[in-house]
């Protein structure tokens, strides 16, 4: 029933995108950018060192893709959570709860923004470099979970996006908050997570299920034991840790609605 | 000059008002840098203890300096002037009896006068207190730093003031602000020293202004060289200047409609 109706208003906010062309171009040239700096951030490191946190340079590449694809898709299905609070600070969320749809898919679809395509581009690029770079022992249950594991890693970084935005009903100016658990599970899930200190491991890696997007699939993809441990099932279990987290998000954002109060007029 | 104090002043009280945004700001900017800092030193660490003569608590200092001078110099967000020439009311601020230029640049003074209290001390402060920190061991450090910082927040308002200018051409600079958001943080060494990079792209990067941003600054603080502080006052002159010339040929172009 309400599938036609998302998918109208879906094709009106990419038509709308589309109609000025130059800037969509230049936003989306911009996120290719903002991906190739990222990357030259460790190739610039490995100039100087041989390995980070116990990986070779192609190897943490390969983590970097699939957080990279993972991340442009969260941030295209999620990424314009990021207005709520100025949905719930002028009072149009009293419009979203009026309208009989989902609240949660309708703030998702308010803007589409595609220009994250260029950052999904680029990271699937970057992702074909390292897999003709590392070396994997290829069977058909890895050729799955290299197109799995960064569509599970989506679905991951795109429930801590509704889960940390729904805090803005409790806190209207939390928004720069929010950021800094998504954008920081961004940041966090490119990097081996050796690299980090215990503290921020266990909030980013393991409460925030950040080793989950990148980090577990890529050891079970070259078939590298964890440093830290880690039983060697554990990088299949992805798209599994997705479903409970997405099942968690989507119950913490009903929990979150109920306590919005309209801010009167 | 009274103006210019009194805008100074304004500037301050402006961004005192939104305090519950400067917590969140703070706390956004102390989890990058821990992120930041644990990508570098674990570098630094694999190194054997230094790459580039920056060890494990002058890597930390960097960081941190890094995370301060971000909001102190406002690397990114500065768009209003962008905005009221899109909207025109950017007439009403050319025949005001003052300089444009200037006057805004006294405003961002004001402006970065609060971020000292809310931006640039509390990541260094958090830093200090909790990880091993490199302070400056000749006390002449402490006032060149002060004035590495200032002309750190004079090169980066003359940037800042001309990216919003190409608004006059353009009419819409948002594709220009998100190229500058994108590359900036590469380019001023504030995601990786500059001193990491090839001997090649330090010389390219030297010869830009993006350095005197962040990475002079640093370099001062850390005692690593004072040829930062030349290269940051022929920058902070260049910009200003250009800045000067580019308004003029600017308001060549201001039409106003109708009466």
């Amino acid at each position: 029933m309400a599938e036609p109706v998302y998918r109208k208003i879906i094709a009106a906010r990419v038509r709308s995108q589309m109609s000025y062309r130059a800037s969509f171009a230049v936003e989306c040239l911009s996120q290719v950018i903002a991906q190739a700096f990222e990357l030259v951030v460790i190739l610039v490191l490995f100039t100087r060192i041989n390995a980070l946190g116990g990986f070779g340079v192609d190897e943490v590449v390969l983590m970097f893709a699939i957080a990279a694809i993972a991340f442009g898709f969260a941030d295209l299905v999620a990424g314009q959570l990021d207005d709520l609070p100025t949905f719930i600070r002028s009072g149009t969320f009293d419009a979203v709860l009026l309208r009989p749809l989902g609240t949660l898919p309708q703030m998702m679809s308010t803007d589409i923004r595609l220009r994250r395509v260029g950052r999904v581009f680029a990271g699937v690029v970057t992702l074909a470099y390292a897999l003709t770079h590392v070396n994997i022992d290829w069977t058909p249950w890895k050729v799955l979970l290299v197109v799995v594991a960064p569509l599970a890693g989506g679905v991951i970084l795109g429930s801590v996006w509704v889960v940390a935005c729904s805090v803005c009903f409790w806190l209207i100016e939390s928004r720069e908050l929010a950021n800094s658990v998504t954008y920081g599970s961004g940041a966090f899930t490119s990097y081996p997570i050796t690299v980090f200190s215990k503290g921020l491991r266990y909030l980013m890696a393991y409460v925030v299920p950040g080793a989950f997007v990148a980090y577990y699939p890529s050891l079970a993809l070259l078939g590298r034991s964890d440093p830290l441990g880690a039983p060697g099932w554990i990088g299949w279990i992805s798209p599994l840790v997705a479903l409970v987290a997405a099942a968690f998000a989507g119950a913490f954002w009903r929990f979150a609605v109920r306590h919005y109060r309209g801010t009167g007029s | 000059m009274r103006v210019h104090a009194d805008l100074i002043i304004a500037g301050f009280r402006r961004y005192s008002t939104y305090r519950q945004a400067m917590l969140a700001g703070m706390t956004t900017n102390v989890v990058f840098g821990l992120l930041r800092a644990a990508v570098l030193t674990a570098a630094v660490r694999t190194a054997s203890g230094t790459i580039a003569a920056y060890d494990i608590a002058a890597t930390y200092t960097y960081v941190w300096l890094g995370q301060g001078l971000l909001g102190f110099v406002l690397l990114w967000g500065d768009t209003t002037l962008a905005t009221r020439v899109r909207t025109g009311d950017v007439v009403v601020d050319l025949y005001r009896p003052w300089n444009l230029q200037t006057a805004m640049l006294a405003e961002d003074v004001g402006r970065a006068g609060y971020a000292v209290v809310t931006r640039l001390v509390p990541p260094i402060a958090f830093g200090a207190l909790l990880f091993p920190f490199r302070w400056p061991e000749h006390p002449l450090t402490w006032p060149l730093f002060v004035v590495s910082a200032l002309l750190a927040l004079v090169t980066c308002y003359g940037v800042r003031f001309l990216i919003n200018l190409a608004t006059f051409w353009l009419l819409d600079n948002r594709g220009l602000v998100s190229f500058w958001n994108v590359t900036s943080g590469l380019l001023c060494g504030m995601v990786v020293p500059v001193a990491f990079y090839p001997g090649w792209a330090q010389v390219a990067l030297w010869a830009t202004p993006f350095p005197a941003l962040l990475q002079a600054p640093i370099n001062v603080f850390l005692e690593r060289d004072y040829f930062s502080l030349a290269h940051q006052a022929f920058w902070a002159v260049a910009l200003l200047v250009a800045g000067h010339l580019v308004l003029r040929r600017a308001v060549r172009k201001v039409v106003v409609q109708g009466g």
